[in-house]
């Protein structure tokens, strides 16, 4: 990685990608974290609690969103501190034997702040799905060169 | 049932010890669409001055949701799960997770504050890594590696 803090602008853009979510991957992400509540992969469960339908980790667009960032960087471990609101579900429709996504997440980054005695650059992401925030105050601090 | 105020301020020591593997890490990076190298390759995470394979930056999560448990299955605490929301997470990294850690989490509940029906609960774990060979109960040899901050709101009846 060779990002220099001297390099960076507050505003400036980092990049924006585009997730595609199928209820496969929330099966993925239950399997791998753990987390197996049933509101993320039982459409009856979940609209009995008064959700839409099957709805995504929050865990999950959290992790896959900062993706970017750690991209960015070009080394995981750079991401020293990661925070975020979870404001609104992602429904992740039933597309299985299709090849079409259950949900898109638009995920774009920006700078929010640069700290030149810690030698770090705030993150401030961008989350949307489906025309709504789902993360709110998504910031991740990265450690430069 | 009521959230039981009491809880503001309790803890619960370190319990299991958690081994972070190589392919635990390589099947969370896939979970979370995570192509980067030095989640996947030992030679890509040494070239970046790793000891082995970095894990993503929301990894602890899975440490941190395992502490959590001790709280919402807690008879005392008064948590229905199927009425937890979760409302925001956050993650301090102190050094980063690599494959090879054998992981501990102390859970802090730092904030307990009724909403409508229900509560806003805070906790915190904080996670270290214990010194490689160390008893899974030693509490002298152990490094800081991450703290996380996570809020749940449990939803009251008819919210």
């Amino acid at each position: 990685m060779s990002i220099t803090i001297a390099e960076l602008t507050v505003g400036q853009d980092i990049g924006s990608r585009s997730i595609a979510v199928t209820r496969t991957d929330l099966v993925k992400y239950a399997g791998a974290s753990g987390d197996f509540n049933p509101i993320h992969w039982n459409e009856a469960f979940a609209t009995g609690v008064g959700l839409p339908g099957v709805i995504a980790h929050g865990m999950f667009t959290m992790g896959a969103a900062v993706q970017l960032v750690t991209d960015w960087a070009g080394d995981p471990a750079a991401v020293v501190d990661f925070q975020t609101r979870f404001t609104k579900p992602v429904p992740v429709a039933d597309t299985t034997g299709t090849p079409e996504a259950g949900a898109v997440i638009e995920v774009s980054g920006a700078i929010g702040a640069l700290d030149a005695d810690a030698g770090t650059a705030r993150v401030d992401l961008t989350v949307v799905s489906a025309g709504q925030k789902v993360l709110v105050k998504a910031q991740a601090v990265v450690r430069l060169a | 049932m009521t959230i039981n105020p009491d809880l503001q301020g309790r803890s619960y020591p370190a319990a299991e010890v958690y081994d972070v593997g190589r392919e635990k890490i390589r099947e969370f990076a896939r979970a979370v669409k995570a192509t980067h190298p030095a989640h996947f390759d030992v030679d890509a995470a040494k070239a970046l001055g790793h000891s082995d394979l970095v894990a993503p930056p929301t990894f602890a999560i899975i440490v941190a949701q395992r502490a959590d448990a001790q709280l919402i299955e807690d008879p005392e605490s008064g948590i229905d799960f199927s009425r937890v929301v979760h409302a925001d997470q956050r993650f301090t990294h102190h050094r980063p997770i690599v494959a090879g850690d054998r992981l501990v989490a102390e859970l802090h509940v730092d904030g307990v504050r009724a909403m409508g029906g229900g509560a806003m609960i805070t906790t915190r774990s904080e996670i270290f890594a214990l010194a490689r060979g160390a008893a899974g109960d030693s509490a002298d040899v152990r490094e800081p590696v991450a703290t996380t901050t996570s809020s749940i709101l449990v939803r009251g009846e008819g919210q």
